[in-house]
């Protein structure tokens, strides 16, 4: 029985509009596939406007690794071809056809089968893009065989999904999942639960894993915390990670021989009336659901959680990756004097708003930045918010200078940017700190690529 | 506020790129964020930020040295009745020292924000923040009589070449404040040392009470008359500041509370605080320890409510963009600070008061200790690599 890691740096962020504990059905008309969503991906188009496609059939692939491809979430016809700027492709739009049919794929007990085998089914489905790999935390190679593969059963981000509530009835299904994977590593399949609040026995009771305790503050649930405390990444070496819906879609193909990524979706937030779980696919579009459950007209619609997600628009579509919807208010206006105010709607982790003495307070906070941005002032601020001992400061300021020499010795391959949003949050400077992180892995990347 | 919201919103345009007053930009951009928090909204990266921002920051070390602040505006008017040898109420008091200590505060912020919207115009940024706190601290370093035209120079130095030479707040090397104190008792030494100097009008008065002393405990000891400090005060005395000296470093009392609301609200580095504190004790009780002289002997806690070694411990040791940036590294630069102010103290005579050029001196010295600190970090993660590459090997 493995102790109990104990995250000390950290906060929980308190927001209104927890999600709860009821499921509804939710099957609009429209999906897509984004190829935004996926870290140095070049999208090659497979398909075009009009094609007839299952779920599971590609729509496009990876230039740079034409083993990835990346399929349909249902079957119906390729509703649009959405381009932006200098033609890059933002979405792959599918119209369901409301039967939800997929491709055939061979069904098997991993446990039997051999690694290539796994592999070629998990990249035929489509199915693999849902491993990641870090360092970088891009869809993972399929030729590179990690040192281990790291799964989070919990989210500990601002009114994160409760994984327990969204794997009931999918046991069966995560277990092989975990199966499937532990097949691709030489290593060990890490399954991370909190010590106090898991309780499904998918995520306790799992074979073929090692399972890991943790307990304390957000990022408590970040994998990347999880990572450094369990078997930190070093120069040259992969993990892949994967959240647990990613998981069960794995074990879906092998048990049915189906794709299938049903996912269900927590909708979150001050601004939505009836905050609850929502049973749909990957991809789905959104639009019905705002419309039916938020009256303000000015808000912010995230897919995710408001420290890492990507803002949507009315009628825009669930992340790949995503497993929550956050609406909260837009915050553009000015505030007389704001900086001097008592402030008690506000949420500082420095005591100088009288919020800090109402402990129990959900907060309804919305988009505005609260100051304008400024050179770094402040220290020793950061390493109280981050999950391992990794010097904040310094690694953002080699990355702001491209010092890739010090990045790497200050642990760029161990971090991701969620890991510093966070810092990003409580920054007095308002420096954009997850581009800052985000460009630096990128660099290093391609230099050493 | 809707009304000036709406003026603001009126002339703005004539501000902003292709207006009539588009050199007086970054001058506008101040006053409006002054006035109004800027309605920028989030647009990458966390879609929530902290409440927090750097004005807040500054307003809050404000608050933290007002108590200083205003028992050092009373200590002047006290100690300039007691010279005089006339009776005086607190109210008397405070409002004589308020008087003489207003046009320094004047003076420092006047010339500093000046300097500053100039330089903040000429490179088209915005005016930032950092001034609003050294620009009250210089004048609590001052003595009380300095003549107005020599803050203006110090400050004036200490704003161009202690911060906007290396681009502005958040790049200097060293504390500003501190810079227009040293740069005072260099260029006009006359002005800033002798016994005449921290009772305001002291050097121009004709007669003076009997038996009145304009001295501090730290020119007492520096002329080696160190049983005289017992003599006209006790401890408590000295603890909640009725003695002659700069006008916010007598009150310890009062720093403490400043102190404490800076480590309450997260502020201040109570790792500085602390370790500056210890490494004072330490140099103090090693002094004891050889007593070679009566200066040697003086007790730790008697060197803490000496001189401006609170004062310098709370509010200028610990800026954070001067200090070590990393949190060990804060404990030695903090640690160092403390026995180099007092080991200048007791060595030195011609400097009576060590903490400024201690904090100087570490100053220069923060990066150097950060750097072995980011090694640390550095070392073990290579350590980690090296003892996989062993154990694969094996």
């Amino acid at each position: 029985m493995a102790e109990t890691i104990l995250i000390k740096n950290g906060l929980d962020i308190q927001l209104a509009g927890e999600a709860g504990k009821t499921l509804t059905e939710y099957k609009p008309a429209l999906f897509a596939i984004k190829p935004t969503d996926f870290q140095g991906v070049f999208p090659r188009l497979i398909v075009k406007e009009g094609d007839l496609v299952k779920a599971g059939s590609p729509l496009f692939y990876n230039k740079f690794n034409d083993r990835i491809q990346f399929t349909s979430p249902v079957s119906g016809t390729v509703k649009e071809v959405r381009r932006g700027e200098k033609r890059v492709l933002l979405e792959v739009i599918i119209e369901s056809d409301g039967k939800f049919e997929s491709e055939s794929f061979s069904p098997g007990d991993p446990l039997k089968l051999s690694r290539e085998e796994i592999v070629q089914n998990l990249l035929k489905s489509g199915a693999w893009a849902g491993i990641r790999q870090r360092p970088y935390t891009i869809v993972a190679d399929p030729g590179i065989k990690p040192k281990a593969v790291f799964v989070s059963a919990f989210d500990t981000h601002p009114l994160a999904p409760d994984y327990d509530f969204i794997l009931k009835g999918s046991e069966k299904a995560f277990q092989t999942g975990l199966d499937a994977l532990s097949r691709l590593t030489d290593g060990k399949v890490h399954l991370s639960v909190h010590a106090a609040k898991t309780t499904s026995e998918a995520f306790l009771k799992a074979k073929n894993v090692s399972l890991h305790y943790f307990s304390g503050p957000h990022p408590s649930g970040n994998i990347g915390t999880q990572i450094a405390h369990i078997d930190p990444i070093n120069k040259g070496e992969y993990v892949f990670v994967l959240r647990p819906q990613e998981v069960v879609t794995i074990g879906r193909l092998f048990l049915e021989g189906v794709y299938n990524p049903e996912r269900i979706l927590a909708l979150t937030g001050s601004e939505v009336s009836n905050p609850v779980y929502v049973k749909t696919l990957q991809g789905a579009n959104i639009g019905d659901l705002i419309r039916k459950n938020v009256t303000n007209k000015a808000v912010r619609i995230i897919s995710g959680n408001v420290l890492t997600g990507n803002t949507l628009d009315q009628n825009g579509f669930a992340g790949f990756y995503e497993a929550q919807i956050t609406v909260i208010p837009e915050g553009k206006y000015h505030e007389f004097l704001g900086w001097v105010t008592p402030g008690l709607n506000k949420l500082s982790v420095s005591r100088t708003f009288f919020s800090w003495l109402m402990p129990g307070k959900k907060y309804q906070l919305d988009t505005n930045m609260h100051g304008g941005h400024r050179a770094h002032v402040m220290t020793g601020v950061f390493e109280n918010y981050f999950g391992w001992n990794i010097l904040p400061m310094q690694l953002i300021k080699a990355c702001q200078t491209e010092d890739i020499d010090m990045m790497e010795n200050l642990g760029i391959y161990e971090v991701d940017e969620e890991d510093f949003a966070l810092c990003e949050f409580v920054d007095t400077s308002k420096t954009e700190i997850q581009t800052i992180i985000r460009n630096g892995i990128n660099l290093i990347q391609k230099e050493m690529s | 506020m809707k009304a000036l919201r709406q003026y603001l919103d009126k002339i703005k345009p004539q501000f902003q790129k292709g207006g009539k007053l588009e050199k007086f930009h970054s001058t506008f951009d101040a006053f409006e964020t002054f006035l109004f928090v800027p309605d920028t909204v989030t647009s990458r990266g966390s879609h929530i930020r902290d409440g927090m921002d750097l004005k807040r920051t500054m307003v809050t070390v404000i608050i933290a040295l007002l108590p200083a602040l205003l028992f050092g505006m009373w200590n002047v008017g006290y100690h300039h009745y007691l010279m005089t040898g006339t009776e005086s109420t607190l109210l008397q008091n405070f409002w004589f020292g308020f008087l003489k200590v207003l046009p320094l505060i004047v003076v420092s912020y006047g010339v500093g924000l000046g300097i500053e919207f100039i330089f903040a115009q000429i490179k088209g940024h915005e005016v930032n923040e950092g001034f609003l706190v050294s620009g009250m601290l210089i004048p609590m370093v001052m003595p009380v009589d300095a003549p107005l035209w020599m803050v203006a120079v110090s400050t004036a130095f200490a704003v161009v070449f202690g911060k906007e030479v290396f681009g502005g707040t958040g790049m200097n090397i060293f504390n500003p404040a501190l810079l227009a104190r040293a740069f005072m008792f260099f260029a006009y030494p006359a002005q800033i040392t002798g016994d005449k100097i921290w009772v305001a009008g002291m050097t121009k008065a004709q007669t003076v009470a009997d038996g009145f002393s304009g001295a501090t405990p730290l020119s007492y000891a520096a002329q080696d008359h160190v049983a005289k400090i017992t003599e006209q005060w006790s401890m408590t005395d000295l603890f909640f500041g009725f003695l002659p000296g700069s006008i916010g470093e007598t009150s310890k009392f009062a720093i403490l509370i400043g102190a404490a609301y800076l480590i309450i609200t997260g502020i201040g580095s109570w790792r500085i605080m602390l370790s500056t504190v210890l490494g004072g004790i330490s140099m103090a009780l090693i002094f004891n320890a050889v007593g070679l002289n009566d200066y040697m002997k003086i007790s730790p806690l008697q060197h803490l409510l000496m001189g401006g070694f609170m004062f310098g411990a709370i509010f200028m040791a610990t800026d954070p963009v001067s200090a070590s940036q990393t949190n060990r590294g804060k404990w030695i630069y903090g640690f160092l600070v403390g026995m180099f102010g007092i080991m200048i103290r007791v060595f030195n005579p011609a400097y009576p008061e060590g903490m400024m050029l201690a904090i100087l001196l570490m100053n220069a010295f923060a990066p150097l200790i950060d750097h072995y600190v980011v090694q640390a970090n550095i070392s073990k993660r290579l350590k980690r690599v090296k003892s996989i590459v062993v154990t694969q090997a094996k």
